[in-house]
């Protein structure tokens, strides 16, 4: 026990291991820059600084009330009446974390999918058409072929092409997410955040969730929050691990799960804590 | 083996205190609801044995009475009639109910919106305890305020004696808005908080998440405050007797000197003698406002399982 122990090499552990990617077909598309979040005087993240990789799936992953929800909302601003965030959040080269940025046109361009599945009370037809119309989209032609390519997109088009007008709230919790992710991506979005898109879900409505996943990154940045290791494991090219409110590991997938360099990541991936 | 069994039979049939205590709950829990139940239809039957005596006793028609547009119990007319036209009063009624309503909703709506979309600190600081001192003011005071402001300043603007319906309408508008506003807030406040961030997430703004979003899925909820309202608006007596002028008459205008079934029942019921025409006519009317009460009642009860099915 003692020996196994100490050839497990706890010495060569390191404290923090960020490797940012660095991929020329993938280039950065949102990165995060000096990034403090503060609830009150509580600092909910201290250290964040992270690139994401275009049109590739971002996992974070960590314990609960580490900070990655907290990280993930403030990229989209989703956070400016709950915390004050500083720092910059570079968008194509532009920094969305300043005053002056137009929120609402920001988060045309990074859309956000929650938790929960959260169809309005409206028709399946009204929830995707529901941002598009707020932007002045009335030509039902436009309108039509865009709810139909968003509901192909998010896998659910065959299931609900003859109910367009019933009730979204009669979806299953499964059709209901993907809804929720055809809504989002109606806005024609560069990124998408997703914060624990699968919890409220079945195994088998998660396994089809993350087939759409798969296949919307060759449109779509995505980053997405999960409790799932596996999940992350199975989708995600890249991992990022928070552990109060601190980013302590960021590398490929692969890296992060087979060969963690942080003793707390090592710990978390293989389940012994968290 | 067969004393064990018996012992743990007595213990577990043990009259318990606990069972004995469960057995009193009951008890009282249900004389409480026999108590309220025989209240409610004890009323109902009163009123309506009294209000029916018009038309069963008297022989006074429904017809007559409900479109009747003279109001004089204690005479008869030119074809020996009882004149029972209980139409200005009923019009009195609905009119200063229904504008009172639709003065006060938008205020009311913009208010709860403020204090629940907006600016929750500060509305919950500031405005919340202001509502409730509106709603626990005495109607007599509105009514008071209403004789030595409102009346004057109606007088002032559009002349004439300053009594009548829009005077009513401006006092029961500051009367009802409190209990509008505090339900339109708790109709807002159940909104699911999710609603409004799927919305902004979208890119909407806030203004658009309000509009499109939150009122949308709070619709029933407002439509309730709404009708609560304007139960409580039918219902009030004091404060309007106290600024529409009293005359049984129908309202030409505005501002002319008019009525409502409860200021015609405040100001008669102490003058008319048990059983007579004049006593039984009042009846009819506490009838009316009864009935209309009953269907305010059904009127939220339909809205709240509209809104259920949604």
């Amino acid at each position: 026990m003692f020996l196994s122990n100490d050839v497990q090499g706890n010495t060569e552990m390191l404290e923090r291991h960020i490797v940012q990617p660095a991929d020329a077909e993938h280039p950065t598309i949102l990165s995060t820059e000096d990034l403090h979040v503060y609830y009150g005087k509580k600092e909910a993240i201290s250290e964040g600084d992270l690139r994401f990789a275009s049109n590739q799936i971002t996992a974070l992953i960590g314990p609960s009330g580490s900070g990655k929800s907290t990280f993930l909302r403030s990229l989209n601003r989703m956070n400016d009446r709950i915390a004050t965030v500083t720092g910059r959040i570079m968008y194509r080269g532009v920094d969305i974390n300043q005053p002056s940025i137009d929120v609402y046109e920001m988060r045309r361009r990074v859309g956000m999918v929650f938790q929960r599945p959260n169809p309005f009370a409206k028709s399946i037809y009204d929830n995707i058409a529901f941002a598009l119309r707020l932007r002045g989209t009335t030509d039902k032609h436009e309108l039509d072929e865009i709810v139909e390519t968003s509901l192909k997109q998010a896998a659910l088009w065959n299931q609900v092409k003859d109910d367009l007008n019933k009730s979204a709230l009669a979806l299953s919790g499964g059709q209901a997410q993907r809804l929720c992710i055809a809504r989002a991506i109606a806005v024609k979005p560069d990124i998408l955040l997703l914060d624990e898109p699968a919890s409220a879900l079945d195994p088998v409505s998660t396994s089809q969730l993350e087939d759409t996943l798969l296949e919307l990154k060759q449109n779509y940045s995505i980053i997405i929050v999960t409790h799932n290791m596996q999940q992350a494991g199975r989708i995600s090219e890249y991992t990022a691990f928070f552990n109060q409110g601190r980013v302590l590991e960021y590398d490929t997938t692969s890296h992060i799960f087979t060969n963690p360099q942080v003793q707390i990541t090592s710990d978390y991936v293989s389940g012994n804590f968290g | 083996m067969m004393k064990s069994t018996q012992q743990l039979e007595q213990q577990l049939k043990r009259h318990s205190k606990a069972a004995k205590l469960e057995i009193w709950g009951k008890v009282v829990s249900f004389s409480a609801l026999i108590l309220i139940v025989a209240v409610v239809v004890g009323i109902i039957g009163f009123v309506a044995s009294k209000g029916l005596a018009t038309f069963f006793t008297n022989h006074v028609s429904l017809w007559d009475f409900l479109s009747g547009k003279s109001w004089n119990p204690g005479v008869t007319d030119a074809n020996g009639k009882p004149e029972v036209g209980a139409l200005p009063m009923i019009m009195g009624s609905f009119l200063i109910t229904v504008l009172s309503a639709i003065v006060a909703t938008p205020f009311a709506i913009g208010t709860a919106v403020f204090m629940n979309e907006i600016s929750p600190n500060k509305g919950a600081k500031i405005l919340q305890p202001v509502t409730e001192l509106l709603v626990g003011i005495p109607s007599v005071v509105y009514g008071f305020i209403g004789l030595s402001v409102v009346v004057p300043a109606t007088r002032a603007i559009f002349g004439g004696s300053g009594f009548g319906i829009l005077s009513g309408t401006c006092v029961l508008f500051v009367m009802i808005l409190p209990t509008v506003t505090s339900m339109s807030v708790d109709a807002l406040r159940a909104v699911p908080r999710y609603y409004r961030e799927a919305s902004l997430a979208l890119g909407a703004t806030q203004w658009q998440t309000i509009y499109k979003v939150v009122l949308r899925a709070a619709t029933p909820g407002l439509m309730t405050a709404v009708v609560f309202g304007m139960a409580r608006a039918f219902g009030e007596a004091l404060a309007v007797q106290m600024v529409i002028g009293n005359a049984a008459l129908m309202p030409g205008s505005l501002v002319d000197p008019s009525s409502t079934l409860t200021s015609v029942l405040t100001t008669g019921i102490g003058n008319t003698v048990m059983g007579s025409l004049q006593n039984n006519a009042l009846w009819s009317l506490a009838l009316v406002l009864l009935l209309m009460s009953l269907v305010f009642n059904l009127i939220v009860r339909l809205i709240g399982r509209k809104g259920r099915l949604q």
